[in-house]
């Protein structure tokens, strides 16, 4: 008795830069099929109806919330989760820093969608106030923190980017100046 | 010992692998397992007259469908009463899977195995039941009024009825020359960790033994349980507790329906089943807390010294008792503060309604207490004009005047006798931080805008540490690194943190060399649990005793080797040295080698503990009194409670039109004893400060008069958001240590939740110039309150 939402589709999703080809139902979920099928685990699912925001990935660079997409409707998009936030050699980006540095984080759950929806931010304003860090987290819950370190986290990240961007260009400046 | 890093805020060590996504909760493991989905009543009371599930049995991939019929021995017998009590003298809990009737929406009746979560939920919504619908009880009032009855059997829908008594209360409110009856209401909250509950079992039939991972705050209990309804050897039980995504009280409640029925079918099976919680289960499956009603009568003399008091509360238990009269018992109690009360009387009604069970959530019981005791403390300031600091000054209990019996038994079934604690100054401190010999002026010039702005107060006292007990091993591997085990479990606490500061300092090692492992009932079978703000107190302590039995042998042995007094060494950075000679010392590695008198070498280092090369050949390698290696075991057991205290303020804004609610700043003042990690202890409060919030301003829940729960979901009820929470939460620690424990701690988990809804009711009541009486209060609320005191929409 084959269900019609059990038809299988082939599908590729890139996640982090490597391409993954995966045969899904068409009812499953992004969150279930990146969390199940290629074993990220790090986007975690707590509501699964789009208000808590754990599952929060970025496709495109674009931060969407894994448990309202169906994972055939991703079918060749890049994707980033947690995961791919740390640079290849597993150092934490900028994000992930300020999260340790500011206690921004306690049982963790919650915390790769706070990652992954910062990270796109920042990305889009480097230097945020502190009303807009306030803003940048507004859609996201978390039962542990009272957000008060989160939004210090916002903002420490943002000095890091920033910090780590002179540090990019004095590199490139020295390499592409011949003493 | 040092004490170089206990006292401070020291970087998370859980950190690194939890932000890069490396984590491991429930449902991150068992890839390969099949996975469950539960049949649940859709009425709030009615009986089952028949459960069809052959619609349900050509679903693809399904495994296994159990209902009552398919349980046998223990597990058809209901799940435990954890905690008996001599008042609870109707105590019910439910079945794993219903039999016969069901007593709220949301209860197990049929467990469906598949190979997956959606294909289990397929079959889960063929499966017919025929109900006979039976009236349903649903709040307080109702279940007092007992026009039904939740369970036949149990008249007036009364649990149980406490009553404690210290000195003569109807007397001296008798003889008071001031008198106030004041009648409360607090609804329910719940927990709400981001992750449900979930577990994970894996049979192995060779061996003949279980392996469960769960989402619990008790690994100890739940394997305890689990062995007696499977009828199996403890021994053939084990319980590992991975990383948890929260729990706030909720995940203490064992074995859940879920916890039993899941190792049950992975026998069965002979597969490894997973069971993950959705979000609406969590609502109505888990467990919620708060919902009491409350009558206060208060006598008082002209300075607001309290005289007399008698308080009668109904506390709405739900429809089963499985964590029995806890939480009422710590309302009954914790409700006397910071407070002297010459004379007392207390009774409750635990009462049965058709709804979810209600647990401890953070806090416990006490939020309600103090709403009741810090209500009154106001209300005898509005009939006096007093000033509301200078009434709770009047009654503090004063330092030198510790420790104080308040002549009540505590929920740990000991006397209520506070340790520790200076009130007088933690109420200094308060008025300073929030500059509360200003506010009159500051009200009146904001008044003159045309601006309604309150300030509240709120002042508790919280058992912190409950016994019985927990322990600890330290071991020092051949590497020189340590490894530590307690049996309670981490939900966020940064446990693994916290108590590696503690062994660091103890046995002067690097905290990098230091790792520890919580609720993992292989590393430390003995143990309760993490609740109560106990955690940092029980295994913090038995921790450090056991650092320190590791210590001693350390010493002895690296004084043996080194030739030395053990009194003239020191450790420091993981080497043992004789103080003052430079060059006379040993790591701790070779110590560990030396400790292992061996046979057989396995490397280079582990040839200086083999026969020909070490020992003296009259003695026994391993003397009588010794045991091989370096470890330390021990166990914190306490004669009784420790106390922490507290004092918040918090300055509220009520729109004139709207009525909306904004905090304008919150401060707290805080006395947990000494701080190991004050980073993670400022943490802790602020969580519990927005759980306080929420439950104050936001959360509810909203059940219709059928039992059904309206608002279970995230998207109806109201967590808070950033946007609900002030910008800055101002904290000023005082630190009395307690006597009671080697290292001075109190705890300080669910402190930050304790007084919301007090404070708050205090700073609108404030605002507003009327009192509240009920919490939550929403901003609809607040504007009908605004019309029945005449006040005409501006």
């Amino acid at each position: 008795m084959a269900e019609p939402q059990d038809e299988l589709h082939e599908i590729t999703l890139y996640v982090n830069g490597i391409p993954h080809e995966v045969t899904v139902p068409a009812r499953r979920l992004l969150s279930d099929c990146l969390r199940h099928d290629l074993r990220l685990t790090g986007t975690h699912v707590g509501c699964e109806h789009g208000v808590c925001g754990a599952c929060t990935v970025l496709v495109g660079g674009v931060p969407m919330r894994s448990c309202l997409l169906l994972a055939v409707s991703m079918h060749g998009e890049r994707i980033t989760t947690v995961e791919g936030l740390a640079g290849p050699d597993g150092t934490l980006s900028p994000v992930q820093r300020a999260f340790a540095d500011c206690h921004a984080l306690q049982c963790g759950f919650c915390t790769p969608g706070f990652l992954t929806t910062i990270t796109a931010a920042l990305a889009e304003n480097p230097a945020p106030s502190r009303e807009q860090a306030r803003e940048i987290i507004g859609g996201n819950l978390c039962r542990c923190t009272g957000y008060q370190n989160i939004v210090a986290a916002v903002l420490r990240a943002a000095e890091l980017g920033q910090a780590e961007l002179r540090e990019a260009e004095i590199q490139q400046e020295q390499q592409g100046d011949p003493a | 010992m040092t004490g170089k890093l206990v006292g401070e805020p020291v970087k998370r060590v859980e950190d690194p692998r939890l932000l890069a996504g490396h984590g491991r909760y429930l449902d991150d493991l068992g890839h390969d397992a099949v996975e469950v989905a539960v049949l649940r009543s859709p009425h709030a009371h009615a009986q089952i007259l028949d459960i069809d599930v052959s619609a349900a049995l050509d679903v693809p991939g399904l495994l296994a469908i159990y209902t009552y019929e398919d349980l046998t021995g223990p597990l058809a017998e209901p799940l435990p009463l954890l905690i008996p009590h001599p008042a609870l003298t109707h105590g019910r809990t439910q079945y794993a899977l219903a039999r016969d009737e069901v007593n709220y929406a949301g209860e197990a009746i049929a467990l469906v195995v598949a190979e997956n979560r959606y294909l289990a939920e397929d079959a889960v919504q063929r499966i017919v039941v025929s109900y006979q619908p039976l009236p349903a009880v649903v709040g307080v009032a109702a279940a007092r009024a007992a026009e039904h009855l939740v369970h036949p059997d149990v008249p007036g829908n009364v649990a149980a009825n406490l009553v404690q008594e210290v000195g003569d209360a109807a007397s001296a409110l008798a003889a008071a020359p001031h008198r106030l009856e004041l009648e409360l209401a607090v609804e329910r909250s719940a927990s709400m960790p981001l992750e449900g509950r979930g577990v994970l079992a894996r049979w192995d039939a060779d061996a003949g033994r279980l392996r469960i991972w769960t989402s619990t705050q008790t690994s100890t209990g739940v394997r305890a349980a689990v062995a007696v309804k499977l009828g199996l050897e403890l021994g053939q039980v084990e319980v590992i507790t991975p990383d948890v995504g929260g729990g706030f009280g909720v995940k203490i409640v064992h074995p859940w329906p879920e916890e039993v029925l899941v190792p049950f079918a992975a026998r069965n099976l002979g597969r490894p089943v997973k069971f993950t919680e959705d979000r609406r289960e969590h609502f109505i499956a888990a467990a919620h807390e708060r919902g009491q009603l409350q009558h206060v009568e208060v006598g008082f003399d002209d300075d607001g010294r309290l005289l007399g008091m008698s308080v009668r509360f109904w506390h709405d238990n739900g429809a089963y008792l499985p964590y029995g009269i806890i939480v009422p018992i710590i309302t009954s109690t914790q409700l006397l503060g910071p407070y002297k009360l010459p004379a007392y009387r207390v009774e409750f009604d635990s009462l049965y309604t058709n709804t979810v069970i209600v647990t401890p959530y953070r806090g416990a019981g006490r939020p309600q207490g103090v709403f009741a005791m810090e209500r009154t403390m106001d209300a005898i300031a509005d009939c006096l004009q007093l000033d509301r600091t200078q009434v709770r000054a009047v009654n503090f209990i004063q330092p030198d005047e510790m420790p104080y019996d308040q002549g009540l038994i505590f929920q740990d079934g000991r006397p209520l006798v506070y340790d520790s604690g200076d009130f007088p100054a933690s109420l200094e401190k308060l008025k300073k931080l929030v500059d509360w010999d200003s506010w009159t002026s500051y009200q009146a010039a904001a008044r003159a805008d045309g601006r309604r702005v309150g300030l509240g107060i709120a002042c508790y006292v919280e058992g912190t540490g409950v016994g019985p007990y927990e322990g600890g091993h330290v071991q020092v591997e051949t590497s020189g690194k340590v490894k530590v085990a307690t049996g309670l479990t981490s939900q966020g606490q940064g446990h693994q943190t916290a108590f590696a500061q503690i062994v660091a300092d103890e046995l002067g090692v690097p905290l990098a060399d230091v790792e520890v492992v919580t609720g993992d009932t292989r590393r430390f079978p003995y143990a309760v649990g993490t609740f109560a703000s106990r955690a940092a107190v029980m295994s913090g302590s038995a921790i450090a005793l056991a650092a320190r039995a590791a210590r001693a042998k350390i010493l002895k042995v690296a004084a043996d080797a080194l030739e030395a007094d053990p009194a003239d060494l020191e450790i420091v950075d993981g080497r043992v040295r004789v103080a003052g000679v430079p060059g006379a010392e040993i790591s701790l590695g070779t110590v560990a080698v030396l400790a292992n008198p061996l046979r057989y070498a396995f490397d280079e280092a582990s040839k200086a503990a083999t026969q020909f090369a070490v020992g003296d050949p009259d003695a026994a390698p391993v003397p009588e009194d010794d045991e091989p290696g370096i470890e330390g075991r021990d166990y914190y057991s306490p004669l009784r409670s420790t106390f922490a205290n507290g004092m918040h303020a918090v300055m509220v804004e009520t729109d004139p039109d709207t009525a909306e609610i904004r905090v304008l700043r919150y401060c707290v003042v805080h006395d947990c004893g000494t701080l190991i990690n004050p980073m993670i202890v400022e943490g802790q409060v602020h969580g519990g400060v927005a759980q306080g919030i929420g439950g104050a301003l936001y959360e509810r829940m909203a059940y219709d008069e059928a039992g059904q729960l309206q608002n279970a979901s995230f998207m109806d009820f109201l967590m808070p958001y950033v946007s609900e929470m002030p910008d800055g939460i101002e904290i000023d620690h005082l630190e009395t240590p307690s006597p009671l424990n080697p290292l001075g701690i109190k705890g300080a988990g669910e402190a930050g939740v304790i007084p919301s809804a007090a404070v708050f009711a205090s700073a609108i009541s404030d605002a507003e110039g009327f009192q509240i009486t009920s919490m939550p209060i929403s901003p609809s609320e607040l504007f009908e309150l605004r019309r029945q005191q005449g006040e005409s929409p501006s």
